[in-house]
């Protein structure tokens, strides 16, 4: 808890008020020029993707056309086709749009599942944290990848949201370590010790007082997850299972490279999605450093 | 120290069980079994029925893991559905196969990572140390997958340095040498590909760890006592620096094993990985429970390594 102590120190001598943490986060950012730049891009990525797809159909993307099979770019395909005669351009806004909606997705919910966890495991302590941390050191150490897709393969009636399911429940171990780590320090502290001197209930403490001082860091490990995510989630769908292939995502573009001759020779299916998956996931990375910068004051540039 | 071990191993043996338990469960949900295949469509139903109770496999849950369980220990992982052979057959090329790319893996990430992390740990903040970090930065966040695909389209395809798929070229006679230079060959890419992306964790740590390390009153002491740069460097921060990194050698295994099912499967690479992958398109699933429990037990066993090496290198590890 050192951090939080300098923290309070450095803002009594620089002024008589200290900033707000939005501020902090807003400073660091500009300073950043690298994060900046990260912010501005994914901003624009995720405005153009997600507008533009509200005039896209999906149905009629995904539908084959065999008199189009793999056409290199030009002026009826902007991106070229695939071998399957589908507009590359739409699949890739459709396909970036649901990579990060699923994303997203799975990062708030193992972000939720995994805050309680930690909460409640680093509040009580003792043998009901005992117990929870053996749980979550036995799901630390499962194969994550294989099991997945284990998963995948085998569930009946596969969609979207089963596959999301199946990537939170063996995802959601490592944010609940790092909230319990910290609400095991937390908990002593002298406000939440005179709260509970007061009679505060244990739900309200752990709720309305300890969580709160968490969520700066539970912002910047969802920012960092997310990155993770998106990357996980197109890994799966390039090994063909993750999205199905009516509801393309870019990992499913990329997995038209697995064709040796797609690879050597038709750049325009693979190379798009690639190069859009670096700059989402180096764009999404660059802001949750500069958050995590933001959040520790003897690293922050501001 | 002894205390230590014995309790961790007190550990190990219910994540094991645990593990086991798991899969067996999965195993029970995926369609079909060891009969699948076989069956004659003109073959009396009650037949069947029989042939599977005398197989047990209208035993309870219980009693059938059981007969798994002891058949696996005794290292009988069940047949294939599809190969119709036992899976200890079919995975032992495999494993070798991935064995010998996990080793060349992690012999490139260590080369890169020590003199890397090195140069940018005690020379931080130069222009080096910016490349290096910057480096880490876009290694951090590319994933493997695109980045193997790259050099697969670079390397195997634009300038044809290196083969592009299989573990051997054909027609070449096991044990002679051109078999072996052919073996590195095809394994040489794969390698590279991937250390270079999971090397950068340890270049990250290992520099924050020599800087950690150089801000220390022994090294203030040893700078007093006239000790020269390269011996303060060599003698006292590195020997501080690479333990822990030695110790992380555990959890590097399961690093590993997530890297091989898509590398493998990128550059055709025969391994586990590419195995389970295909057993799974092929629903040979006793073979995917087989691959997936030997990768199971493989990352507890890294995970008990590192926490072994790390209690003998710094005792304030050890678990009370």
């Amino acid at each position: 808890m050192e951090s939080k102590e300098i923290k309070l120190d450095d803002t009594q001598h620089v002024a008589t008020k200290s900033p707000s943490g939005f501020s902090i986060i807003w400073r660091e950012i500009v300073r950043d020029k690298i994060a900046l730049v990260s912010l501005i891009l994914l901003v624009l990525i995720t405005s153009f993707v997600y507008g533009i797809s509200l005039f896209l159909n999906q149905d009629e993307i995904v539908t084959v056309d065999l008199f189009a099979i793999h056409e290199p770019p030009g002026e009826d395909f902007l991106l070229g086709t695939d071998y399957g005669g589908r507009d590359i351009f739409g699949q890739l806004i459709i396909g970036t749009r649901n990579s990060l909606s699923i994303g997203i997705l799975v990062t708030l919910m193992t972000g939720v599942i995994g805050v309680l966890y930690g909460l409640v495991s680093g509040y009580f302590g003792g043998t009901i944290d005992n117990i929870m941390m053996r749980i979550v050191d036995f799901f630390l150490i499962l194969p994550f990848l294989m099991i997945v897709i284990v998963f995948v393969a085998i569930v009946p009636k596969y969609s979207v949201l089963s596959f999301s399911l199946i990537m939170t429940a063996f995802l959601w171990m490592g944010i609940a370590r790092l909230i319990r780590s910290k609400a095991l320090q937390e908990k002593e502290l002298d406000y939440a010790q005179a709260s509970k001197t007061l009679g505060s209930s244990n739900l309200k403490i752990m709720l309305t007082q300890v969580l709160p001082n968490l969520s700066s860091l539970i912002i910047v490990t969802m920012t960092l997850n997310l990155a993770a995510n998106i990357g996980l989630e197109s890994g799966l769908s390039f090994l063909g299972f993750g999205f199905p292939e009516s509801t393309p995502s870019l990992g499913t573009l990329l997995s038209y490279a697995r064709n040796p001759q797609t690879l050597e020779y038709r750049w325009w299916i693979w190379v798009p999605a690639a190069v859009l998956i670096l700059v989402l996931m180096l764009s999404v990375n660059n802001v949750g450093q500069a958050l995590k910068r933001a959040t520790d004051a003897r690293q922050r540039r501001g | 120290m002894w205390k230590f071990i014995v309790r961790r191993l007190f550990i190990t043996l219910p994540q094991v069980i645990l593990l086991s338990v798991l899969i067996f469960l999965m195993a029970q949900m995926m369609p079909g079994d060891a009969l699948s295949g076989l069956i004659d469509p003109n073959i009396d139903p009650a037949a069947i029925e029989q042939q599977r109770e005398n197989l047990g496999l209208n035993n309870p849950w219980y009693v059938q893991y059981t007969d798994w369980i002891t058949g696996a220990l005794q290292g009988d992982l069940g047949q294939s559905f599809r190969y119709k052979m036992p899976v200890t057959e079919l995975v032992e090329q495999r494993l070798i196969n991935t064995f010998w790319l996990s080793v060349a893996t992690l012999l490139i990430t260590y080369i890169i990572a020590i003199p890397l992390g090195i140069t940018s740990g005690r020379y931080n903040d130069s222009w080096a140390d910016q490349m290096i970090t910057g480096y880490t930065y876009i290694g951090f966040a590319t994933p493997l997958f695109i980045f193997a695909l790259v050099m697969l389209w670079v390397f195997g395809y634009q300038l044809g340095w290196f083969p592009t798929g299989g573990s051997v070229a054909p027609g070449l006679e096991p044990g002679s040498f051109d078999y072996v230079l052919s073996k590195l060959q095809h394994l040489l890419l794969p390698a590279i590909s991937m250390a270079l992306i999971t090397t950068v964790n340890t270049v990250q740590y290992l520099r924050s760890e020599i800087i950690d390390t150089k801000q220390k009153d022994f090294i203030i002491t040893a700078r007093a006592k006239g000790a020269s740069e390269s011996r303060v460097y060599n003698r006292h921060i590195l020997r501080n620096s690479l333990l822990p990194i030695a110790a992380f050698f555990g959890f590097e295994i399961t690093g590993l094993i997530g890297g091989t099912v898509f590398v493998e499967n990128i550059f055709g690479y025969p391994g586990m990985g590419d195995l389970f992958i295909q057993s799974i398109l092929l629903r040979d699933y006793s073979v995917v429970t087989a691959v997936v429990l030997l990768f199971g037990i493989a990352s507890i066993l890294g995970a008990l390594i590192s926490d072994i090496i790390l209690s003998l290198v710094d005792p304030r590890i050890r678990i009370k």
